[in-house]
């Protein structure tokens, strides 16, 4: 099992049963497993949305939409049926925070899909998780399973006669693409991965058609635990207006990488610093990719900002999905800009005009940026592509490739002029391996 | 929908609640360009290139996806979404390969025009563009990857609008492709293809040149051509394409068919034979002179001087001497209104005999006469795409009336209409149907007599029908409000009559086979009937010409008198019944044949005489298709050497000293003029007639103006004296019924339809004379072979 780390300002609400062997459904229960969906039985739907709304929970997948008001959207009445639909298809780069959710507590997303489903009156809810987590399907499925042997999920959950719940899942098969809602749906239902033309919304018009409420893993994780200790002592925890905590993945040249649980609002520098032990080998810090790679970068003076969707937007980036990568003073910016390229060129679904192509001509021009061919104008067109492309493409993902490449070439162009005039790459990045099998060793079963 | 009021560009509008902005600011004569977005297909929001501004909304808005609300204030044009629309045209250009100068859709492309518009013109991409090599995925369909811009219109023409869903989408990103149903994997050769109808509608919606038309590919340039919009020659659905005809040293070549400008009632559609088998015009078998049987029982090509002496002095002899009983006269379903008028005229009163006939495709005689008595019970082909409710009951138009098929479909997806469907087999458009019930093998009469209450036939109208599903359906039609009924050539007479009859309040259409079948029933091309369905005797046409009153001999009888030496000559226009029905070539061997065709069909092999005709692309006058509705033919291309049937008839009269005025009553002089003009022929004549008229000039000019007889068809022929003859020369579509009463009462009138039993790739006689139809005939032949081989 991936080593746990822990800090002192942590403050453990979501991440309280990791490490305790929570994905056993015994000891989840142990740990007031399961009594927050049996509170929410007997309280009735309009009690659990009104504590959402009143925990200022905001959507952990990236884009902060208050999961309160989510949930109120979905009509009373419909005739098909509705659903939730848990997005666990966690693929931003720098982001691992669903991973560990997933990998310890994965009866807590569990729990959180029946108390959506209660909330919004679905008897259905789906986990999708994103194809490369396959290794993690044996344990929500066993956790699954053993909700099932329960009596927790099913028909008559409980023991109460006509209160049906199931949940299935599934997994991807490989696209980043489908992390995006309507994507995801798509490729739920068997279809190519590409994005919906919104309105309708999925509150509405979602999975085959019925009201479906689709939620990051982490957001419906987090929903037992606001039931439990109440909405508004949840929002206390947090900053104004960004209730509650977060799992920070904090990654790339710190002492101590890992998941940590912060309050909102927490100091960026301190998350660093502090948190994470600093820069590792006693190195300068260079630039801070925020919330996973389609955040606009920081440069290190900019980093004393409190970690909420409100204040990364007032200093020009994005809270994102909580993967604060860390880049030290050996990095070339170069170099990680092609490497942020190639990933969203490859990811690009190909719906869309500005998104296919524009990634692709990023990418071929920044490769050969890269290998030494590039000049001036280069760093311009560039710039120009990027901005061209930002706001104009049918999903976020034109977006997501877009602005960190602005950033890049706004905050860091010295570093590309320096880059035609001959400098190069000193500190090659290290190589990507992908996560297999082996991350699994030493974990329940 | 109520209106919603709002502004573009500062102009205020009104539209429908849910109208989409595209739409109408279209409406409103704002363009919005737009690369993915189609009327009627599925919303894509892919290309971008319809962004607007829309006020209160924090970025700019795609146009194709918004519909247009109360208050709404959108700017449609600024330098903002100028430079929106620029940069995704840079995007779009880095790729494509540029070939302009040799594409296919150079001068009439999308991309084209909008880079023009937007001024993409600057590059600065250093790198290799992505390239994929050209694929052929059938005789008539062609992919030029690199040129392609990903809009999907294709790939949602082919899933949405045919219900073929021959072409997809492979990989992702930039790798993205469309790609056709039959991967190289799975084909003998190793080249994908595609396994489909062949339609090329995927072709026409290309807005750039990445699929390319077989039979026109690298020939010539848009702006090379004149453009005709005129009607198709196969099918009874009436579609328009417009033909591309380029001069030639020897007049003129169709290069190619289209429907890019929806000129026509199948608006968007156009099906493989009305797109590409105009082949058969240009082949060089067509015949070009007259052929005269010389006494050493050899065809020899002779002058037309010479051909029309001797045919007509031949005929006049004939008539004399062996009485106009012994002559026959065999018309065609292909010829226009007014050829096929003055052909039966010819017969009766310049033969002087009811012997006329022509091969019959549907029972219109049935359809007119039972439905006498009542009004607006007679469909058109413009209701199929509105009607609520719809019974098709036998046929199959996926394969015989492709555009029937195509408004089945778009109107039971976006008008959600039910179609309700009994057929002997499990045609293609069960797939849209609301219910479809399979009739037993020959049980359309049980079927019909169980839809008129007769529970009892219920089990030999079908074997594989449940008790509900019968009882279901046939309530579900028998109660139908606004009930549309269209009926396959297989119920004929009693059945159709007693179809009719049990559905009072429904409308009806037979589907015939040929671009004018229902043309040459309505202008009497029929041995007992006048024209528009009137008794032989005690009309006021009968009075007017002196028609013989005595019924003539029908199709098959005129052959059994050619056998029995009765038939002293025969006269056949436009047809090949020797082929259709089976003749046995001996029949023929003591009956004086004359000929006119386009090529050395089976009959005309056995001709005396062959006069090289002009198909119905090469002349003008009027077609009436399968549900009547009535169109402008228009003369596309001309063939030196042939001449129109119109012009032929004439003149053979004119040859057996008929006096030619009284046969086409072209003006108030008393001389013929037998002049050549061609413009007076072609129709042209007749577009400035309501000028000459007004200025008290004599608009007729010429006795080969088809137009000239157009006159007459309105006084004397009931049904088409409702035709208005601006629309006709506008172009527009007329429904013409026929009268609904003073109809012919025949008892025990024989069933002579017999269906032509075309396919999607076959069109009667002139099949052999299309390479293309050949062609893809043996693309589809190798198909079903590789699909047997799958199945081993």
């Amino acid at each position: 099992m991936p080593r746990l780390v822990s800090h002192p300002d942590e403050v453990k609400v979501l991440s309280r049963r990791f490490g305790q062997g929570a994905a056993e459904i015994d000891k989840y229960i142990e740990l007031d497993g399961y009594k927050a969906v049996q509170k929410a039985i007997e309280s009735g739907p309009e009690w659990v949305i009104n504590e959402m709304k009143a925990s200022g929970l905001r959507g952990r997948g990236g884009a902060g939409f208050p999961t309160g008001m989510k949930w109120s959207f979905v009509p009373k009445q419909s005739e098909k049926p509705k659903y939730v639909l848990v997005n666990g298809d966690e693929s931003e780069p720098g982001t691992c925070k669903d991973h560990i959710i997933f990998l310890h507590d994965p009866h807590a997303v569990i729990e959180g899909t029946m108390i959506a489903g209660l909330a919004i009156g679905a008897k259905m809810g789906f986990i999708y998780l994103r194809g490369e987590y396959r290794y993690l399907l044996k344990i929500v499925e066993k956790a699954v399973a053993d909700a099932y042997a329960k009596g927790i999920l099913g028909k008559n959950i409980f023991g109460k006669e006509g209160l049906d719940f199931d949940i299935v899942t599934q997994t991807g098969a490989g696209a980043y693409e489908v992390g995006e809602e309507s994507a995801l749906m798509e490729s739920l239902e068997g279809k190519r991965g590409v994005p919906r033309i919104k309105p309708p919304f999925p509150a509405v018009v979602g999975l085959y058609g019925g009201p479906t409420v689709i939620n990051n893993a982490e957001t419906i994780a987090s929903a037992p635990h606001i039931l439990l200790m109440g909405g508004e002592a949840y929002a206390k925890l947090g900053s104004e207006r960004n209730g509650g905590t977060r799992l920070f993945g904090i990654s790339g040249h710190v002492e101590r990488p890992g998941v940590y649980e912060l309050p909102m609002g927490y100091s960026l520098r301190k998350a660093i610093f502090e948190v994470a032990g600093g820069i590792k080998d006693g190195k300068k810090l260079k630039a801070v990719v925020p919330g996973g790679s389609s955040c606009p970068v920081l440069k290190a003076d900019e980093i004393d900002v409190g970690l909420d969707f409100d204040q990364m937007a007032k200093a020009g980036t994005m809270l994102g999905s909580g993967g604060i990568v860390v880049l030290d003073e050996s990095v070339s910016i170069v170099e990680f800009a092609l490497r942020t390229i190639n990933f969203y060129q490859h990811e690009s679904c190909g719906w869309c005009i500005p998104c296919r192509e524009g990634t692709d001509w990023l990418k071929k021009t920044m490769t050969r940026f890269h290998a030494g061919g590039g000049s001036k104008k280069d760093i311009d067109n560039m710039q120009y592509l990027a901005e061209n492309m930002l706001g104009r493409t049918f999903c976020p993902l034109g977006d997501a490739a877009a602005m960190p490449m602005i950033g890049f070439y706004k905050k860091f162009r010295s570093e590309f002029e320096d880059y035609v005039a001959g400098a190069r790459v000193e500190n090659p990045l290290i190589e990507i391996k992908p996560i297999g099998e082996p991350a699994l060793i030493g974990a329940a079963h | 929908m109520p209106d919603v009021s709002f502004t573009v560009d500062g102009k205020k509008l009104t539209a429908p609640a849910g109208t989409l902005l595209i739409d109408a600011c279209k409406s409103a004569g704002i363009e919005i360009p737009a690369f993915c977005y189609y009327p009627g297909l599925s919303l894509q929001a892919a290309c971008r290139m319809c962004v607007v501004r829309i006020e209160k909304m924090p970025k700019l808005q795609t146009a194709c996806t918004t519909p247009v609300a109360e208050g709404m204030v959108v700017v449609s044009e600024s330098p903002e979404i100028a430079q929106a629309r620029k940069s995704t045209l840079q995007l779009l250009l880095g790729n494509h390969p540029l070939d302009c100068p040799v594409c296919d859709a150079g001068g009439q492309c999308e991309l084209q025009d909008m880079t023009f518009k937007y001024g993409a013109a600057d590059s600065f991409y250093a790198e290799p563009k992505n390239h994929r090599e050209e694929q052929q995925w059938s005789p008539v369909v062609f992919f030029d990857r690199p040129r392609c811009i990903l809009c999907y219109r294709c790939v949602r023409m082919c899933g949405e609008g045919m219900d073929v869903f021959a072409l997809g989408i492979q990989n992702r990103g930039s790798s993205s492709v469309i790609a056709p149903n039959v991967p190289a994997e799975l084909s003998p050769e190793h080249l994908p293809h595609v396994d489909c109808e062949q339609c090329g509608m995927c072709i026409d919606v290309c807005p750039v040149g990445a699929l390319t038309s077989g039979t026109y590919r690298y020939k010539t340039r848009p702006w090379e051509m004149n453009h005709v919009s005129t009607i198709c020659t196969h099918c009874g659905d009436g579609c328009k394409t417009t033909l591309g005809v380029r001069s030639t040293s020897e007049g003129s070549e169709i290069m190619r068919g289209d429907n890019r400008d929806k000129s026509g009632m199948n608006g968007d559609f156009l099906c493989n034979k009305g797109r590409y088998a105009f082949d058969f015009a240009n082949q060089p078998e067509r015949l070009t002179k007259p052929l005269v049987r010389q006494p050493d029982g050899k065809l020899k090509p002779v002058s037309w001087e010479e051909a029309l002496t001797f045919a007509g002095n031949k005929l006049r002899e004939l008539r004399d001497t062996r009485g106009a009983a012994s002559i026959g006269v065999i018309g065609s379903n292909r010829t226009t209104n007014e050829e096929n008028y003055l052909l039966q005229k010819f017969a009766r009163t310049v033969l002087g005999t009811n012997n006329i006939d022509h091969h019959r495709t549907a029972d219109y005689v049935t359809l007119a006469v039972a439905l006498q008595g009542s009004a607006n019970r007679l469909a058109s082909q413009r209701d199929v795409l509105t009607a609520q409710n719809i019974l098709l009951i036998g046929g199959d138009p996926t394969n015989q009336a492709p555009l029937t098929a195509w408004n089945l479909r778009t109107n039971v997806r976006l008008n959600k209409a039910k179609l309700f469907i009994a057929n002997t087999d499990e045609i293609k458009l069960r797939r849209q149907a609301k219910a479809f019930i399979q009739v037993a093998p020959f049980a359309y009469n049980s079927f019909v007599d169980y839809l008129a209450g007769d529970d009892a036939s219920a089990n030999s109208a079908s074997v594989s029908a449940q008790a509900d599903q019968l009882s279901d359906f046939r309530a579900a039609v028998v109660e139908a409000e606004s009930l549309l009924v269209l009926v396959g050539n297989e119920l004929r007479d009693g059945e159709l009559t007693r179809l009719i009859n049990t559905l009072p309040n429904a409308k009806f259409a037979c589907i015939a086979d040929y671009a004018n079948s229902r043309g040459a029933s309505d202008m009497g091309l029929l041995p007992d009937m006048l024209p528009g369905y009137q008794p032989l005797s005690g009309s006021a046409l009968a009075e007017e010409f002196h028609t013989p009153a005595q019924p003539g001999l029908d199709m098959l009888a005129m052959f059994d008198a050619a056998n029995s030496g009765a038939l002293s000559a025969l006269y056949v226009v436009g047809s090949n019944p020797v082929a259709h029905y089976s003749v046995d070539p001996s029949a023929l061997q003591n009956t004086f044949l004359i000929v006119q065709d386009m090529f050395l069909t089976e009959t005309a092999a056995l001709a005396d005489v062959v006069l090289p005709a002009a198909n119905l692309y090469e002349k003008s006058g009027s077609v009436t298709n399968s549900y009547g509705d009535l169109q402008l033919v228009s003369k596309a291309a001309d063939k030196p050497g042939t001449r129109s049937d119109f012009e032929l008839i004439v003149r053979l009269a004119d040859k057996m000293g008929h006096p030619v005025k009284s046969l086409v009553p072209f003006g108030k002089g008393l001389r013929a003029d037998m002049g050549q003009s061609r413009g007076a022929q072609s129709g042209e004549a007749d577009r400035h007639a309501v000028w000459l008229t007004a200025n008290n000039l004599e608009p007729k000019v010429s006795p080969f103006d088809s137009f000239a007889i157009l006159d007459e068809i309105q006084r004397v022929v009931p049904g088409y004296d409702k035709l208005r003859r601006l629309q006709l020369l506008s172009g527009n579509d007329q429904h013409i019924a026929p009268a609904s009463s003073g109809l012919v009462q025949i008892e025990n009138r024989k069933n002579l339809v017999l269906p032509s039993s075309d396919t999607l790739f076959t069109s009667g006689s002139l099949t052999k004379y299309s390479p293309m139809l050949l062609d893809i005939q043996k693309h589809q032949q190798r198909e079903v072979a590789d699909h047997f081989a799958e199945a081993d």
